[in-house]
């Protein structure tokens, strides 16, 4: 086998590739039956769609490959939101660089709070962060006083954050999901503490083991879902422009989950990586856009968001089935 | 006889048997009645509706759809699985119904369909599940997705509406001043009981959540047991989703939204163990009067909508702590 195709053959037998094919065909495809798909216009919508998403997937990417899951962000996303709009609107001294940290900062600190509650109680997190997700929205109305915050509170130079750009008309925030997105890379793949998150993921029994310090690596990693759904609140804040405490974000975990389990992150821990994810959130990005420009009515959103889930976990499970066992055979024959 | 106690005698120390006090009131059923207590005394003292019954009868015409569906999640969480699906189903069930009924089908057969859809949506749950090894946990967060989709897809951004006067309003029908879904949650209380407490199948639905390898080398259908269950909770959020479409005369598809988290709360709050294996009915019995308690009393103190929200998630923490709490000290 020369060189090539052995790169070739890798490069196919990664679930990455599989992903990207896809997002290849849909392009041909829906281009093919309404041309307006492929032009720089569409490009742009595309990419706009996919900062909200993909920052609050890093999140939720390394709170799967933990074994544990957050239904929480689309509350935590609010609950960050309001406090940045509230402080815009009744602090207009304060830099707005200080309302934004001080923003992410609650964000983290909900994230904090459901470690803290699942580690020390040892408790499932789905049913823990469903308690949090109906608590943090209820904190969203309690400190907004169930008031929304009006467009022209949020500051011009944050909407600009989504309408200009620096280079080649990519806006600010797209770039901004991108250094996010390569930063994460960087921790999963370079840094101690990430690898031992997917030690943590495949084996919960045998990682304190390995000497890997269970209870504050899961409470890190929920308090960095926490803080980059915070992100993801001012994102939000940025592109539409107001914030209401009964609609932003409801729903949005949905939304993540699915980008996520498309991108190939396992749910029972242990497996998934950045560029997965970002493929995964490109995907769903398009499929957004494409839905409108098909004519397709935008109520089928959610109905293609559940069953690209459940397609998803089929595929988990098919491709978990094979890997055990080619390896139960290697195993018999050696 | 003596002989006998000699030979029974365990070799090794043992720790004391736990007095009978203790078996009796430590128990999670015991912190539900409590709690009830304690909650109907707060919220008399609150408001003088609370001293009467059809007050709170009344009141809990609201939530008797989800105690209704919560009764079947209770068997679905003993037996080590669970479904967060039901409040999409509801929608999309009763969606079916009101879809069928606008286009010209008599109610009935309307009605049917929409328990036809039931049964079909927990047969896919339950497959997933069953079949293909998926965890029901995140398995039923995607069918959550996908039927509250199609329920949208279905009824689109109206209500339908416009039934006919017999079909709504059966939260007014009293028999014996009791209001008929009332009623209809009580007997599905007995009836449930009684499956779970007397019936071997009841008995199995414990060992699977307990032990599931064990309970298959037991010989005991684990698949059968747990898609029947699924099934079950497809009808009843059906059945849920048709006394809500009768109470409020109209169907959206964003009824029920959250409800799932209410019918958890009830199930956790009635103290069955959240891995499975034990719980009882009487306890999801109690705790639907403690929530309905809960609500309506923050209602009349006038605390807003949106504390309840807080107050809801709380409460499902505090009670899956107490309930793991209260386990882990009776255990062995």
């Amino acid at each position: 086998m020369s060189l090539i195709t052995k790169f070739l053959s890798t490069l196919l037998h990664r679930r990455e590739a599989g992903i990207a094919v896809m997002i290849v065909l849909l392009a041909l495809v829906v281009g093919a039956i309404q041309p307006r798909f492929l032009t720089l216009e569409t490009l742009r919508i595309i990419a706009l769609a996919i900062p909200l998403i993909l920052i609050a997937a890093m999140g939720q990417m390394m709170v799967l490959v933990a074994r544990h899951v957050d239904l929480s962000i689309g509350s935590i996303l609010a609950f960050s939101s309001i406090i940045a709009g509230i402080m815009f609107r009744d602090l207009p001294d304060v830099p707005i660089i200080i309302s934004i940290v001080a923003a992410i900062a609650c964000g983290g600190a909900l994230g904090f709070a459901n470690g803290v509650i699942v580690t020390l109680f040892r408790l499932p997190s789905i049913i823990v962060t469903l308690g949090t997700l109906s608590l943090y929205r209820g904190l969203v109305f309690l400190v907004s006083g169930a008031r929304q915050v009006d467009p022209q509170y949020i500051p011009r130079s944050l909407i600009e954050m989504s309408q200009t750009s620096p280079i080649f008309g990519i806006p600010w925030i797209v770039i901004l999901a991108f250094v996010i997105a390569l930063l994460t890379y960087f921790f999963l793949d370079h840094v101690r503490l990430g690898r031992q998150i997917y030690a943590l993921g495949s084996n919960p029994v045998a990682a304190p083991l390995r000497g890997i310090k269970v209870v504050p690596l899961t409470i890190l990693v929920f308090t960095m879902s926490g803080a980059l759904a915070g992100l993801t609140g001012i994102i939000y804040a940025s592109r539409f422009g107001y914030v209401n405490p009964g609609i932003t974000g409801v729903g949005f975990e949905f939304t993540v989950i699915a980008a996520v389990v498309i991108g190939g992150v396992s749910i029972n821990g242990g497996v998934g990586t950045v560029l997965g994810t970002v493929l995964g959130v490109i995907l769903l990005g398009m499929v957004n856009v494409a839905l409108p420009l098909l004519g397709v009515s935008a109520f089928w959103q959610d109905v293609i968001y559940g069953a690209v889930i459940v397609i998803a976990l089929l595929i988990d499970k098919s491709v978990r089935d094979r890997s055990a066992r080619a390896l139960a055979a290697a195993r018999s024959a050696a | 006889m003596t002989m006998q106690t000699e030979t029974a005698k365990p070799t090794r120390d043992s720790a004391d048997a736990r007095p009978m006090w203790q078996v009796v009131l430590v128990r999670p059923e015991v912190m539900t009645f409590a709690l009830l207590v304690g909650a109907f005394i707060i919220a008399s003292n609150l408001s003088p509706f609370f001293s009467d019954a059809q007050f709170i009868l009344e009141s809990s015409t609201y939530y008797v759809e989800y105690s209704i569906i919560a009764l079947v999640l209770t068997l679905v969480i003993i037996s080590g699985e669970i479904d967060l699906s039901p409040a999409a189903m509801m929608a999309l069930s009763a969606c079916v119904f009101a879809a069928l009924y606008q286009a010209g089908l008599p109610i009935g057969l309307a009605m049917i369909a929409s328990l036809a859809t039931g049964v079909l949506m927990g047969l896919f749950n339950g497959i997933l599940v069953v079949v293909f090894k998926l965890p029901s946990i995140i398995v039923t967060i995607g069918t959550l997705t996908l039927y509250r989709g199609l329920a949208q897809v279905l009824a689109g951004d109206r209500s339908i509406g416009k039934f006919p006067q017999w079909f709504n309003g059966i939260d007014y029908r009293l028999i014996l001043d009791v209001p008929v879904p009332v009623i209809v949650f009580v007997i599905i209380s007995v009836a449930l009981a009684a499956i779970l407490g007397t019936t071997v199948i009841g008995r199995q639905i414990y060992q699977v959540g307990t032990s599931e390898i064990a309970s298959i080398h037991a010989g005991i259908r684990v698949r059968r047991i747990k898609l029947g269950l699924f099934v079950a909770m497809g009808v009843a959020s059906s059945i849920g989703g048709l006394l809500t479409a009768s109470r409020l005369a109209s169907v959206r598809y964003d009824m029920a939204t959250g409800g799932e988290l209410q019918m958890v709360l009830m199930v956790m709050l009635g103290g069955t163990y959240i891995f499975g294996g034990r719980g009882s009915i009487l306890g999801t019995f109690l705790a639907s009067w403690l929530l309905v308690i809960i609500a309506t009393g923050m209602t009349v103190a006038n605390i807003a909508i949106t504390a309840q929200l807080i107050v809801m998630g709380a409460l499902l923490i505090i009670s899956i702590i107490a309930t793991n709490a209260i386990y882990a000290r009776t255990q062995r």
